[in-house]
């Protein structure tokens, strides 16, 4: 295997974009991207595509070339593959986006991820997303997402003690970083007692606690690192890439407070980079809720099983804290497009590696983690970068 | 959803069959061809047998959905749990016959049969498990006072059954 490298990033803005179709997003984040990585498209080799759920959101399947045909290249007659995970679909698309260009078959590639979520009503784009969870025995049930979430907040709650008031402090938290990214979705500040009297969803969940539903998409440029100098001066190496799964429905793992995709993915992603989570002061992480983000950092090796809650209260994870997480909003407020999510987290480490986060720039680092769930955590995906000299 | 896509699931969510793995003794819901837990789980191909759950179980952990899946717009607010069955496995569904601020995890509950959801006025009305209170627990006190909505969703989820 070759050292894989990004070379360019793009994204478009994420949010609620009534005038803008799918296929103009999907260019525009993938273009963005080619031109950050000063890459002619004579030396492209293939397009990866993170999609959730096109066919029953906009009514289109077989996306992939359909983007590349937009945006101008199917006369070049090149591979392009659409990747599915529930949330992580744009996490996987970079996960064999990584393969492809590791292996040697491809040298580079593009990698978007792409989501509309607003072409259909709220309730029926709820509906299609809980179909990240097991339709015959949670769906059929009553389960939604939150719901399913909401069980283990509950549970966390009554093993660990954590408090109504931890968890607000998640969507607080993002709502600040939002503040402060043009491209996010909200870009409000909100209060905890907001977080706290907002309308309930799944108890103890409220409409705070839950990610929104977005359009957008993000693309990023990878190829070896070997040549990445002559796209970029400051070329961010992949030094891991790694894909965990689990059970499909929560009530058949063995654990409904640990993650253990995102435990078994990190931990291989850790082992192959030679590092330990105590190295890493950046992190993008999934955030679909305020419990799915304590979850994650304790999953993750940030905090110590069961103190997320109180850690985050204090500031571990706020920007410039012992790890400066989601400083892009993270799903919460930069927003939640479920296919381009996990490529949008790796948009924004790029960038915060690069020291071109502006406002909301982290404390230099060399290392960053993005760690990406599907569903309530039957798939995980965690890479880990590194700013390559 | 087709009619016969949940037809064939009658035997599971009617009568709560599962399988018990001869290798291991291990308990699935639903049925698995393959167990989850044998070691050597290769080995437990062919050695599924059905097994029937008791219905007993315990409360895990619980939400009050205000935001509903589909076709339990009606419902809200609906309780929905883990419930911790005593042959090991869990299984996701309803709490019913009891205040919502009355549920609590650890309170034992027993699976009851309910109608689940209809799809419209024309469409197939499903039925499965949901579960309700043994009434073993000495009932804890109410968490807040009971708003009206609540009570009548609970007397309209028995006028349903």
């Amino acid at each position: 295997m070759r050292d894989v490298a990004v070379l360019g990033v793009g994204q478009t803005k994420f949010g609620e974009l009534w005038d803008r179709s799918f296929r103009e997003i999907g260019i525009e984040a993938g273009l963005q991207a080619l031109v950050d990585a000063k890459l002619s498209s004579e030396d492209l080799g293939g397009l990866f595509l993170g999609n959730m759920a096109s066919g029953a959101l906009i009514e289109q399947e077989h996306i992939a070339p359909l983007i590349l045909d937009y945006a101008g290249l199917a006369g070049r007659h090149l591979p392009a593959v659409r990747i599915e995970g529930g949330g992580a679909s744009g996490g996987l698309a970079l996960h064999q986006g990584f393969l492809a260009v590791a292996s040697g078959l491809y040298d580079y590639v593009v990698v978007g991820g792409a989501e509309k979520l607003t072409d259909v009503a709220d309730a029926t784009a709820a509906q299609i997303l809980s179909s990240t969870a097991d339709h015959e025995w949670e769906v059929v049930f009553g389960a939604t997402l939150p719901a399913l979430w909401g069980l283990v907040a509950r549970r966390h709650m009554h093993l660990h003690g954590t408090t109504r008031e931890q968890l607000a402090r998640v969507p607080v938290q993002a709502h600040e970083m939002g503040a402060k990214n043009p491209n996010a979705h909200f870009r409000n500040r909100i209060t905890v007692e907001q977080v706290l009297h907002a309308a309930p969803v799944a108890e103890p969940l409220g409409l705070f606690d839950c990610a929104p539903l977005s359009d957008g998409a993000a693309a990023v440029v990878l190829g070896p690192l070997e040549t990445a100098r002559k796209h970029t001066d400051t070329p961010v190496r992949i030094r891991a890439s790694e894909v965990a799964c689990d059970a499909m429905a929560l009530q058949h793992r063995r654990e409904t407070t640990i993650g253990e995709a995102t435990v078994a993915a990190a931990q291989a992603a850790f082992r192959r980079a030679r590092r330990d989570p105590k190295d890493v002061r950046l992190a993008e992480i999934s955030d679909g809720t305020s419990i799915g983000a304590l979850i994650a950092l304790e999953d993750l090796g940030f905090a110590e099983r069961g103190r997320a809650g109180p850690e985050f209260a204090d500031g571990a994870f706020a920007l410039g804290g012992r790890v400066t997480v989601n400083p892009s909003g993270g799903l919460k407020a930069q927003g939640c497009p479920f296919g381009a999510v996990g490529v949008a987290q790796v948009v924004e480490l790029v960038r915060q590696l690069r020291g071109e986060a502006k406002e909301r720039q982290a404390p230099a680092t060399e290392l960053a983690l993005a760690h990406d769930l599907g569903g309530t955590g039957a798939t995980a995906v965690v890479h880990l970068l590194e700013r390559a000299g | 959803m087709s009619i016969a896509r949940f037809w064939r699931e009658t035997p599971r969510r009617y009568n709560l069959g599962g399988s018990k793995c001869l290798t291991c003794g291990t308990v699935a819901f639903p049925p698995r061809v393959v167990c989850p837990t044998c070691t050597h789980h290769r080995q437990s191909i062919g050695k599924m047998a059905p097994f029937q759950l008791s219905g007993e179980g315990e409360v895990e952990s619980f939400t009050i959905v205000h935001d509903p899946a589909e076709g339990f717009e009606m419902q809200v607010p609906y309780v929905l749990a883990l419930v911790r069955t005593p042959e090991g496995p869990r299984l996701t569904g309803q709490i019913v016959d009891v205040e919502p601020e009355s549920v609590a995890i650890g309170l034992k509950v027993h699976a009851t049969f309910r109608k689940l959801r209809e799809e419209g006025k024309a469409g197939v009305i499903h039925y499965g498990y949901k579960f309700a209170p043994t009434g073993e627990d000495e009932p804890p006190p109410p968490r807040a006072p009971a708003v009206a909505a609540r009570a009548e969703g609970a007397v309209r989820d028995r006028a349903e059954a």
